[in-house]
């Protein structure tokens, strides 16, 4: 059978996604280990987790800005734009697919090109991730390694919680991203050739 | 008029010859002085000098006369003082009528001074705050040394209960500190009872984490006593090679805040959720306030996802062993 190849995947896309990576599962599992600290049986030293995940959440920060920056400067925005239109049919098509089709060997209802590199699913899980989850834990982050400088009071309640709690919801929300896109990189033709995509740089398809 | 009070008043008189106090224009004796104090006007014997800052000596013989400061230990501010947890005493009721002459008489001033267990000690009306215990702990603790007594950090002329009242916690958090600074953070002091080298808070401090925001939420004490369940507030003040260290002894669920700051308060456990929920009242201690629905639901959805993805896998095997 015919492989299309499609190189979609320029190296710095590349090094900034396994970066992200990497920083992700460190910032996760550091986070789970703070969260639910105890005196008696820490699953990471508590000042260990506090030091691994400084750095990992400033070197995300400069990463994040890498990605702004490349999708600015490069063409790689315009797969975040334009995820409104007809968004809800385009949606549940993908969910159908992902729920049904999938199963009957039906062929993806939105086929990659160079155009459209991501799903509808994909597009808003992304944009939702990138441009609105990204800045919050940043932001959250921040004003938890500086609790000097945040307010002591947000609407009404201690400077300190509001951030936390949002920081918390969200860095869980974004692991629970973390293992969907795990699994659905795993939905190509083939259960690896979607992390191959992101090694050397070409979606195949046969 | 009996005799210690006639004498009082003979000396006084003699002292009144020799000194006074600064003329100043501002009213110090205030309304809200007579609520609380039967001896106002007696203590101004006192406080005509150690109510102020400075004070004008006489030679009666020679007429020359002579401005003195008034050396800061010795000096009692009345707003403080009639605040305090002493403000109906007269002076007389700690220091010796002796006081009254001027100079003040060695003998006088190496009198041995009245501790809070003089007053305080075996006593039912303040059973309540376990003194004896307190006194027991202070004699296990690291301060337990000669010449240190309750007064070093508990001045007994502006001294508050600060923490037990508490409504503003910051602000009971930063007079609880300034006890300890009164005499760390400034190393003249710090020299009247030991030999040891200066103490740079900050520097001794420097491995901790958001240092600024610790001093700010915690007291000295939260770290360097061992926790004492049985009294409110702990006295026996740790060796710096026993002080607490290891960050999830607050950082966790069993956050020793709870023993220690968050004490007077622990029965309020839980607020919206928050486990040590007291403690967002004023903060929010990492580790310590997990919000148990959150937890919940986090376990809840992260389980459905994996039951739908194991659930998804299964049917692709399944569809890929027919084919």
């Amino acid at each position: 059978m015919a492989t299309k190849k499609l190189y979609l995947y320029p190296i710095w896309i590349r090094l900034w996604h396994v970066i992200n990576a990497l920083l992700f599962l460190l910032l996760i599992l550091t986070g789970i280990s703070l969260h639910y600290a105890s005196a008696d049986s820490s699953f990471i030293p508590f000042e260990i987790s506090v030091g691994i995940h400084n750095i990992c959440a400033i070197i995300l920060t400069i990463n994040y800005g890498v990605f702004i920056i490349g999708n600015v400067i490069t063409n790689n925005g315009m797969y975040y734009q334009k995820w409104r239109k007809n968004l809800w049919p385009k949606l549940w098509k993908q969910f159908q697919f992902y729920a049904f089709g999938i199963f009957k060997g039906e062929p993806h209802p939105f086929p990659i090109t160079k155009k459209q590199k991501f799903n509808p699913l994909q597009k808003i899980s992304y944009v939702m991730v990138m441009y609105l989850g990204m800045p919050l834990i940043i932001v959250s982050g921040i004003g938890l390694m500086f609790p000097d400088k945040i307010s002591n009071t947000i609407f009404n309640i201690s400077g300190l919680l509001f951030y936390d709690v949002l920081h918390v919801i969200v860095g869980f929300v974004l692991s629970l991203f973390l293992v969907i896109h795990i699994y659905t990189c795993t939905l190509g033709d083939k259960p690896g050739t979607l992390f191959k995509s992101m090694i050397n740089g070409y979606h195949e398809e046969h | 008029m009996k005799t210690p009070t006639f004498f009082f008043l003979a000396l006084l008189l003699v002292a009144a010859s020799t000194l006074r106090a600064q003329p100043d224009d501002t009213i110090k004796l205030k309304a809200s002085y007579f609520e609380v104090n039967d001896y106002v006007e007696d203590n101004e014997a006192c406080l005509i000098c150690h109510g102020e800052t400075k004070f004008i000596i006489e030679d009666p013989n020679s007429g020359r006369s002579k401005h003195e400061l008034m050396y800061s230990e010795r000096s009692i501010d009345r707003d403080a003082f009639y605040s305090s947890v002493h403000n109906a005493f007269s002076c007389n009721d700690c220091h010796s009528y002796d006081y009254s002459v001027f100079p003040h008489s060695i003998e006088t001033r190496v009198e041995e001074q009245l501790l809070c267990m003089d007053c305080h000690g075996y006593d039912e009306t303040f059973a309540q705050y376990h003194f004896e215990s307190i006194e027991m702990e202070f004699a296990e603790s690291i301060h337990n040394m000669e010449e240190f007594t309750c007064w070093k950090c508990h001045d007994p002329h502006s001294y508050k209960a600060f923490m037990r009242n508490a409504e503003d916690l910051e602000e009971a958090i930063l007079y609880d500190n300034n006890m300890c600074l009164n005499c760390h953070a400034n190393f003249d002091r710090f020299t009247l009872l030991t030999e040891r080298e200066e103490i740079v808070v900050v520097d001794s401090h420097d491995w901790l984490p958001n240092q600024a925001s610790h001093f700010a939420n915690v007291r000295c004490i939260e770290c360097h006593t061992e926790v004492n369940d049985s009294i409110l507030i702990a006295h026996k003040i740790l060796a710096k090679s026993e002080a607490v260290k290891n960050c999830t002894e607050c950082h966790s669920r069993d956050s020793r805040l709870m023993h220690t700051l968050y004490k007077f308060e622990s029965l309020e456990q839980r607020k919206g959720g928050f486990v040590n929920g007291i403690m967002i009242n004023n903060s929010y201690v990492i580790g310590a306030n997990q919000n148990v629905w959150l937890n919940r639901l986090s376990l809840l959805v992260f389980g459905m996802t994996l039951l739908v993805i194991g659930f998804h896998t299964y049917l692709r095997i399944k569809k890929q062993k027919k084919s």
